[in-house]
């Protein structure tokens, strides 16, 4: 059976999945409405630098972010200078750290969706005299919800499923940044396989429920809407 | 046809029929002086050396599960006797390759003092440490802090890495003060190679046997004898002193 370090484990992943989730919806958005819409030259560097996570080994992020949140890194020495202390080691460096890991598979959904609406229902929209903000509401939203969904959900199972990055930064501190992978990877090395099957089993059938969830819930995913 | 089997020869696919091949799983902290020793090895006998290091704990979970190597130099003296119990290892081929000693390292000059008084002071924020669980220089460092009457009291300022590379890199980045890691990792000819340490007293935690066994796999390889031999021998020795350890 899971004992209470292993359930310490689940639910700190889920809280930080959860957290993640959040934060990436709120700051993707923009970056991919931009994105959608942008003709500057920067569009490709910005699309580059997001999409970095998904070809970098997740140690080499986490060993650039060890280093660069570090005491001797321009993100620890600002963080120490605003009394926030140093990042690694702690519950919020896992949130920054998983922000930039999750962050492509989060943008590049609602970047597709917002492209495929096209610019005729905002041009009918704007017509009909709706702000900007009120057409994003309830014209956009609606209209891109399967690309908002895929990202919500590809977000947070992709942060629950991290380990590199994870390993690299975190420190193994039960409660804090001990998560789910993390631990299962310490009760392998540590020969407890009997509490091992009950994580990673769990992992396959958590893995498969929301997969199975995402295409079942989202129908048109395969084809474009109009 | 010729030249097929010089390309595949090339890529590595057929080796030498002379040359032979040792596959070696070394625990982290033995990392420097097995590259030294294995560079000595290959120029004085031909074979060829293949390193892999990590975390004791992992290599046992993989050699029990069919992984390639051939030696392994563990960081305690239990895990290559089970191996050998388990009939994954060749009987009677253990033997002791050095004694490990147990730092308290920190990256700064003059953080550390000689006597350890910087734990009790405690005006750190983190100290690192291997995995008690699965890493005896992890555990040897818990053992220090429970005779200190410590390891409550810095039970929250502990981060841990998976192995003692990854405690000594916590350290060395700067991101924990200090930590207990092995002396081989900040000691090369006598010295410090940087930072600030305290040797902790060998009283003070149960000794760090580390032993070597020949693997089955590795059973009537002459490279891999060849390799065990040559770790016993005096040159090889004189490497392991020099990065701090005792045999």
């Amino acid at each position: 059976m899971p004992d209470s370090q292993d359930l310490a484990a689940v639910w700190l992943t889920l809280k930080l999945a959860a957290t993640v989730t959040v934060l990436l919806l709120l700051l993707g958005t923009p970056l991919a409405w931009w994105l959608a819409h942008t003709r500057s030259r920067l569009r490709s560097v910005v699309s580059a630098l997001v999409s970095m996570p998904l070809v970098l080994p997740p140690t080499v992020l986490g060993f650039y972010l060890l280093l660069v949140m570090g005491p001797n890194g321009v993100v620890g020495q600002a963080t120490q200078a605003l009394g926030l202390g140093l990042l690694p080691f702690t519950f919020p460096g896992l949130v920054v750290a998983s922000t930039f890991y999750s962050l492509p598979f989060v943008v590049q959904p609602i970047q597709n969706a917002i492209e495929a609406i096209g610019p005729r229902p905002l041009e009918v929209a704007a017509t009909l005299r709706s702000r900007p903000l009120d057409t994003f509401w309830s014209v956009v939203v609606p209209l891109a919800r399967p690309g908002f969904l895929t990202a919500a959900v590809l977000g947070f199972a992709h942060t629950v499923g991290e380990f590199g990055v994870v390993l690299m930064i975190g420190g193994n501190i039960p409660g804090q940044t001990r998560v789910v992978s993390v631990q299962i990877f310490d009760r392998v090395e540590a020969l407890e396989y009997s509490q091992a099957h009950w994580l990673a089993g769990g992992m396959v059938v958590f893995a498969f429920v929301v997969l199975f969830l995402l295409y079942a819930l989202n129908p048109d995913s395969r084809r474009r809407p109009a | 046809m010729k030249i097929l089997l010089s390309l595949l020869a090339a890529i590595g696919l057929v080796a030498p029929a002379l040359a032979d091949e040792v596959k070696v799983a070394v625990a982290a902290n033995f990392a420097a002086p097995v590259k030294k020793i294995a560079a000595d090895f290959e120029a004085d006998t031909g074979h060829k050396v293949v390193i892999s290091t990590g975390s004791t704990g992992a290599f046992y979970a993989q050699i029990r599960n069919g992984a390639p190597f051939e030696v392994f130099l563990a960081a305690d003296d239990e895990t290559p006797a089970k191996i050998e119990a388990e009939g994954a290892g060749v009987k009677g081929s253990r033997f002791t390759y050095a004694i490990g000693k147990l730092v308290l390292w920190s990256a700064k000059p003059g953080y550390v003092d000689d006597k350890g008084e910087v734990l009790k002071k405690g005006d750190f924020a983190r100290l690192a440490l291997a995995n008690p669980k699965t890493a005896p220089y992890g555990a040897a460092g818990v053992e220090v802090l429970k005779k200190l009457g410590l390891a409550e009291s810095l039970q929250a300022k502990i981060v841990q890495g998976e192995n003692i590379t990854q405690a000594w890199q916590f350290v060395s980045s700067g991101n924990a003060e200090l930590g207990f890691v092995a002396l081989s990792q900040v000691w090369e000819n006598g010295k410090l190679t940087g930072g600030s340490a305290w040797i902790v007293p060998a009283a003070d935690y149960a000794s760090i046997r580390q032993d070597a066994i020949l693997l089955a796999r590795g059973e009537g390889k002459p490279a891999a004898d060849a390799f065990l031999k040559y770790l016993r021998a005096d040159k090889a020795r004189a490497v392991i002193k020099s990065y701090g350890y005792e045999y």
